[in-house]
């Protein structure tokens, strides 16, 4: 059963269209990589998705049920989890309750959150991928006060802290040096390779192609192209949004 | 923050409820009327910052849900209404116009929510002057009885005093209980980043409407328990003025922090008590003071707290704390 099924998206800003009648599906356990040019709507596509954005036309679908135009809260407590292109913590928090904050919209009742203590499991869970992503020494500090690299990990932690099917990666590897990029993307590998659902926006060609199984590229709002990287590699199309070749 | 700053902090409410116990034991009556008026107005505060200061929704509409606390308590207590009772009343209407005020808060913000709140100040202030048959107009509501138990009455300044602390402290850790509870982080969530939080599952609907409504419900409290320590109300008394001067006490104090309006109320009330021997001079001291504490201490005086406990508490107690507790 598809996971996620965008069916001819259309999103315009005044008289821009950012995004122009966008299809694709997302199969459980797969990395699908979304390419294009600065400007091509890709994060348009993923506001879309995550209710950030409403869009003008067309429908998202997640595991059958239409979730358009759905707020984000309500996308985010149906499995679907995003990172942002500049991130998005709480700087005021702790590492590690940026953690809890993220997952503890998914337990228990508006009322519950109130009157329980947040179970000891969750901690736990922060604690661990807090170990895992290699920034447990830093769960003390206030999160304004992590480098951006270690930011972009926490950014990254708190996507995968709530169980999500589906996780939204934007840039993730923007402004990253490259231990870090190294670090990122083995996660993302690792985590993939135990069922977990990516898609990503990016930038570094080198690690999309060799990242992905299949790549979508944009260009002004029109989805140009699909395949796998060796094929998107050569499409002219492709070529032509990058570099302007006719 | 370390274990032991957090510790001390932890202690501070309950060093200030003591010494606020201790307080009414030798003082006179005027100083005890003003002591009741510091708890009033730190229920009334405690509710703005939770609106306020963790969720971060701008309300200048504190006036009017103490004016609904209070105005309960004068029109129903001449039918033999208990006190409580009316304090019940006053609470629940409170909460509904803050659940009713909650929702101009899903579409606009900061200074445009502002300006939605002076216009609830505004229209509550304009009902309570015109609607004379039930509030007595412009000539307020007089001769409003304190409670009381049977036998026991709440009548003197001294043991109003009491009564008002009873009502203080379950409201001081209710407060406490929900900065510690999901909603707390919650609230801060939708403060420090409102996008991030509603993409990791925060409603904001339920949300910004709880603030409103349970810091309304806060100031309820208040206006319940400030109508009988005057024994007297009016329409002026719940206009913008009020709202701004509950806004001074939690900037003052701090923002966003528990201790912020016990801190706050104190210097607000107390300190233009102190300054009344330098007679006309007093309201101009007390600006300056005010301005002077904007300056220099932005995070409000509980900045110079954070500062003394930061000096105090050794390096070697700083490094084997755990940060995660």
């Amino acid at each position: 059963m598809t996971l996620l099924e965008i069916e001819n998206l259309s999103k315009r800003f005044f008289e821009l269209p950012a995004l122009d009648r966008v299809s694709l599906q997302v199969q459980p356990g797969e990395l699908l990589g979304i390419i294009g040019p600065n400007g091509s709507g890709k994060t348009t596509l993923f506001n879309c998705i995550s209710g950030v954005l409403r869009c003008d036309d067309g429908s998202v679908r997640f595991k059958g049920e239409d979730i358009t135009n759905h707020s984000a809260d309500s996308v985010f407590s149906r499995g679907i989890a995003r990172t942002f292109q500049l991130i998005q913590v709480f700087p005021e928090m702790t590492v590690l309750e940026n953690m809890l904050m993220a997952a503890q919209e998914r337990d228990g009742t508006l009322l519950g959150r109130l009157l329980r203590r947040e179970p000891d499991e969750v901690k736990q869970r922060a604690r661990g991928l807090l170990e895992y992503l290699g920034i447990d020494f830093l769960r003390g500090n206030l999160a304004s006060n992590l480098s951006y690299g270690q930011q972009k990990l926490l950014d990254f932690g708190m996507a995968l802290m709530s169980r999500p099917e589906v996780i939204l990666l934007d840039e993730p590897l923007a402004g990253v040096n490259p231990t870090m990029i190294r670090s990122l993307v083995s996660h993302i590998e690792d985590l993939n390779s135990r069922g977990h659902t990516f898609v990503v926006i990016e930038h570094n060609m080198e690690i999309m192609m060799s990242l992905c199984r299949r790549i979508i590229v944009l260009s002004q709002g029109q989805q140009i192209a699909e395949g796998t990287p060796q094929e998107v590699a050569e499409n002219p199309l492709v070529l032509d949004a990058y570099f302007g070749r006719h | 923050m370390t274990a032991a700053r957090a510790s001390i902090q932890r202690f501070l409410p309950l060093i200030v409820l003591c010494a606020l116990l201790i307080l009414p034991l030798g003082l006179e009556q005027y100083k005890l009327f003003v002591g009741s008026l510091v708890l009033v107005y730190l229920i009334a505060a405690i509710g703005l910052n939770l609106t306020l200061g963790y969720a971060g929704q701008i309300s200048l509409a504190h006036a009017a849900f103490l004016a609904f606390g209070a105005y309960s308590v004068a029109i129903l207590r001449p039918y033999g209404v208990p006190f409580e009772l009316c304090l019940l009343i006053g609470t629940a209407i409170s909460f509904c116009f803050g659940l009713l005020i909650g929702f101009p808060a899903l579409r606009v913000k900061h200074h445009y929510l502002a300006m939605v709140t002076i216009g609830f100040t505004v229209i509550v202030f304009l009902a309570l002057r015109n609607f004379e048959p039930l509030t007595g107009g412009s000539f307020g509501i007089s001769g409003i009885a304190r409670p009381n138990w049977g036998f026991v009455s709440f009548a003197t300044d001294r043991a109003y005093y009491v009564y008002t602390l009873l009502w203080a402290v379950p409201v001081l850790a209710s407060a406490y209980w929900i900065k510690n509870s999901r909603w707390g982080r919650a609230f801060k969530s939708i403060r420090e980043n409102e996008m991030r939080a509603e993409t990791l599952g925060v409603s904001l609907r339920s949300y910004k409407l709880m603030a409103f409504a349970i810091g309304a419900a806060y100031a309820g409290i208040a206006g319940a328990l400030f109508a009988p320590l005057l024994g007297y109300i009016d329409p002026p008394a719940f206009y913008i003025e009020r709202s701004i001067q509950f806004l001074l006490i939690v900037v003052i104090g701090g923002l966003g922090r528990f201790e912020g309006p016990i801190i706050g109320t104190i210097v607000v009330v107390v300190l233009p008590e102190l300054l009344r021997a330098s007679q006309s001079l007093y309201l101009v001291i007390f600006s300056v003071c005010i301005m002077l504490m904007m300056l220099f201490m932005p995070k409000g005086l509980i900045g110079l707290w954070d500062l003394a406990t930061r000096k105090f508490v050794s390096p070697a107690a700083d490094a084997k704390a755990d940060p995660a507790a």
